[in-house]
């Protein structure tokens, strides 16, 4: 037989080879069902042992066990949690940093300020809707805002690399004037570090910012209560999607442009509707609402329910992540809040929120529930239930 | 969104299940196996199990070509990985998959350049865009994935590029339903057959497991859906007695496969005599490996492989999970020592892997969630 001959045979038939390959030896079969052990009581019980000692596994302190950091570290899930907490926390331990809040309130005499800090390592720097420079200004004003503050004063920070060319940083600075300019906050100080050529990846930029806290809300996620409502303040994942869709590398196109926006405004007039009755708020950055329902869950020991179908998605948002197998309640946005409310304010608040262009979108998503504690469950469209739990990986690296 | 929405219709799911407890016999317990990962991450992912009578349980079978990779090939990739300028490309999900000495993020972090891919024809554009480098892809995956690794092979060869090589991986999923079948430990009442990998071989290679073993068998497509009307086609076939290959994936599927995926696969790819699965041991000619005529394009031929055989951690059950006689849960480490953040077994780190679904999606109790998701929908 020629070699070709044997090429020949395989290529017809190399799927019903294996099949007569496989199942030569056909033995007796016992045809009949075994009676099974009452499966039902016995099997949930022993399921909910099982689950009660994951949950204590899940409470155990914090570690980082690897040795070297990888990507999982920086990608907002649990893998960046236990560094903050076993590293970092642990380390600087005090109680303005203790509740790992968006921003840290301190006083000064009768004054509270909120205070953030932020780096933003976007790649492409540039995508559809914005650049590194006004998504560094808008997620610092973002972060002071859902605290509760009025964003006065900012830094910034630039780490650039040898032979990045000066039009692109004129380009980012300018909108970075643009974005704080619009939102009445300033630049008050700075910074700039040039690497060598390979050591960084064109520009980097850390803001840090401080706000005035006026009023006497006592916002934090650990203050929600069952009952609460959730609300989002407009479609989500249009910011990751647009920035993983600019780098090209996936040959998919939509017509979506970032959503970085300063969400101040937005956040003042909710507050100044519905203040009091507001339990926390959050801008839905990396990791995506999902990663803040677990926040609220874990700090305030309660379960988070969401109803799949009032999540609002663009299609397009949707149909990108379908095609990735994404789910877009992890993906980042950069203008959108998460609000948890009373919910006797609940209606007050999405209409105070709809009152805003960026808020247009604004809907209750779901509500704060006693049991099980720590969990995220989601009703899902197809009308079964399960859980949303932190990322371990991001899929999108490098978002914002 | 059109052709997803239709398919995840919450309506047409509940008038589903009143059709499949309908068709339950009083004290019978029904055990059908999902063969493939895809279906494991949509019942989880939906929240099926939800509409499924107490009598009907799934069982999650071997069907996720990341679970299967045993330890030993993850160093192997590794240690080609470690090769002076050599590239290695991967598919996204074998990232955190861990071996005898890390996984692939920690082999990245120590410094090899490893790099993600979405496809094996990005793989090629690396090695196009990087002519002084050796690009390797690390090709996994059942008869699905197989074709577009062959036809990466065969582009690479017209294209005369000399700097691109694959860590061929790829596995059969019907000699493993053979194995688990033959073995003793489960005791299944129908398959639902993979939809994925039944668009290339189609359903003819699955006759067996109805007209040898006695075993109804359902190809399903990947919607929620798609999976309830399966059960209700398994359960059918046991009320009235017969016992066939059937295929509910009918908009995908056609009955004989798709040919030209099939001799693309054949052209470049042939049988290996023997391949190790994770938790399931040596399955004969169960796996593919490139033809002596493209050995130029095998990195197993062009680099010396260690091919160091390694044992699964004690702890780990991934066997016993991938052969479905335990439930994910059930495994010793499951969500203390083994999680997806720490994985020991394969299983809890792919999204298709049993334990990885179970613990992102289902890790609660239903009938305590059931009373809060009552009262959500009451509020």
């Amino acid at each position: 037989m020629t070699h070709q001959d044997t090429t020949q045979q395989s290529r017809a038939g190399w799927a019903e080879a294996v099949v007569e390959h496989t199942s030569g030896h056909a033995e007796e079969h016992d045809a009949g069902h075994p009676a099974h052990a009452a499966a039902g009581t016995e099997h949930t019980g022993r399921e909910q042992l099982v689950l009660e000692r994951i949950e204590r596994a899940r409470r155990a302190r914090p570690r980082v066990r690897e040795k070297l950091i990888t990507l999982a570290h920086g990608a907002g899930g649990k893998a960046t949690q236990s560094l903050i907490e076993a590293i970092f926390l642990d380390a600087f331990r005090n109680p303005l940093l203790e509740p790992l809040e968006d921003a840290a309130t301190v006083t000064a005499g009768d004054v509270r300020l909120a205070f953030t800090t932020d780096s933003y390592v976007v790649s492409p720097l540039f995508f559809p809707g914005g650049n590194i420079g006004d998504l560094a200004v808008n997620g610092t004003i973002n972060d002071l805002a859902v605290s509760g503050a009025r964003p006065a004063h900012l830094s910034a920070g630039f780490i650039l690399e040898e032979g990045f060319p000066v039009e692109d940083l004129q380009r980012i600075v300018a909108s970075m004037a643009a974005a704080a300019a619009a939102a009445g906050v300033s630049i008050v100080t700075g910074d700039t570090k040039v690497v060598q050529r390979g050591k960084a990846d064109g520009c980097y930029i850390n803001t840090a910012g401080v706000g005035l806290i006026t009023g006497d809300a006592n916002l934090g996620v650990a203050t929600a209560r069952p009952g609460d409502t959730v609300i989002v303040s407009g479609p989500v994942g249009e910011h990751g999607i647009t920035v993983m869709l600019a780098r090209g590398e996936l040959d998919l196109d939509a017509d979506l442009v970032s959503d970085t926006a300063p969400v101040h405004d937005l956040v003042r007039g909710l507050l100044d509707a519905v203040g009091p009755d507001v339990r926390a708020m959050r801008d839905a950055t990396r990791g995506g609402v999902a990663t803040i329902l677990n926040e609220v869950a874990t700090a305030a020991g309660v379960a988070v329910v969401v109803d799949e179908e009032a999540v609002p998605v663009r299609p397009e948002v949707r149909g990108a992540c379908e095609l990735l197998g994404i789910d877009p309640l992890y993906v980042a946005c950069e203008g959108r809040i998460v609000a948890i409310v009373d919910p006797g304010a609940a209606d007050a608040a999405v209409a105070a929120l709809r009152a805003h262009p960026l808020g247009a979108g604004a809907t209750a998503v779901g509500h704060v529930a006693e049991d099980p504690p720590g969990l995220v469950l989601l009703k899902t469209g197809f009308g079964g239930t399960r859980i949303i739990d932190l990322l371990v990986g991001d899929p999108l690296p490098r978002i914002c | 969104m059109r052709f997803v929405d239709e398919y995840r219709d919450a309506e047409k799911a509940r008038a589903l299940a009143a059709k499949i407890a309908a068709l339950c016999e009083p004290g019978r317990h029904y055990k059908f196996m999902e063969v493939c990962g895809g279906h494991t991450h949509t019942i989880y992912k939906h929240g099926l199990e939800d509409y499924l009578p107490e009598s009907v349980s799934l069982v999650h079978g071997p069907g996720c070509p990341v679970c299967v990779i045993p330890m030993g090939r993850v160093d192997d990739a590794i240690a080609l990985a470690e090769q002076p300028d050599v590239i290695m490309t991967s598919f996204g999900d074998m990232m955190r998959v861990p071996g005898g000495r890390g996984s692939f993020f920690d082999s990245s972090a120590a410094g090899t350049d490893i790099r993600m891919v979405y496809s094996p024809l990005d793989a090629l554009k690396v090695a196009r865009q990087n002519p002084d480098k050796h690009v390797i892809f690390m090709a996994i995956g059942m008869e699905t994935t197989a074709p577009s690794t062959a036809m990466t092979v065969l582009r690479a060869a017209a294209e005369g590029i000399e700097n691109f090589s694959i860590f061929c991986n790829h596995v059969m999923i019907v000699p493993a339903i053979k194995a688990i079948l033959d073995s003793p430990d489960l005791r299944l009442d129908g398959f639902i057959g993979p939809g994925h990998v039944s668009t290339v071989i189609g359903c003819r290679p699955y006759e067996f497991i109805a007209s040898e073993y006695g075993k109804p068998i359902v190809t399903a497509g990947f919607e929620p859906l798609d999976i309830l009307q399966s059960v209700y086609m398994l359960l059918q076939q046991l009320a009235e007695g017969r016992c066939e290959v059937e295929n509910q994936y009918s908009r995908v599927v056609p009955w004989q496969g798709n040919t030209v995926a099939l001799r693309a696969v054949g052209e470049v790819m042939e049988l290996r005599p023997f391949f190790e699965w994770r938790g399931l041991g040596f399955i004969s000619h169960s796996a593919l490996q490139v033809r002596e005529r493209y050995a130029a394009f095998d990195a197993e031929r062009r680099f010396a492989i260690p091919g160091v055989r390694v044992a699964d951690p004690k702890a780990c059950q991934c066997g016993e999970v991938l052969k479905g006689v335990l439930k994910p849960w059930e495994c010793k480490v499951f969500g203390t020592a083994c999680t997806p953040e720490m994985p020991i077994g394969t299983c809890m780190v792919s999204s298709e892997g049993a334990c990885a679904a179970y613990y992102n999606f289902g890790r609660f109790s239903r009938q305590r969630v059931r009373e809060v998701t009552i009262e959500a929908s009451r509020a």
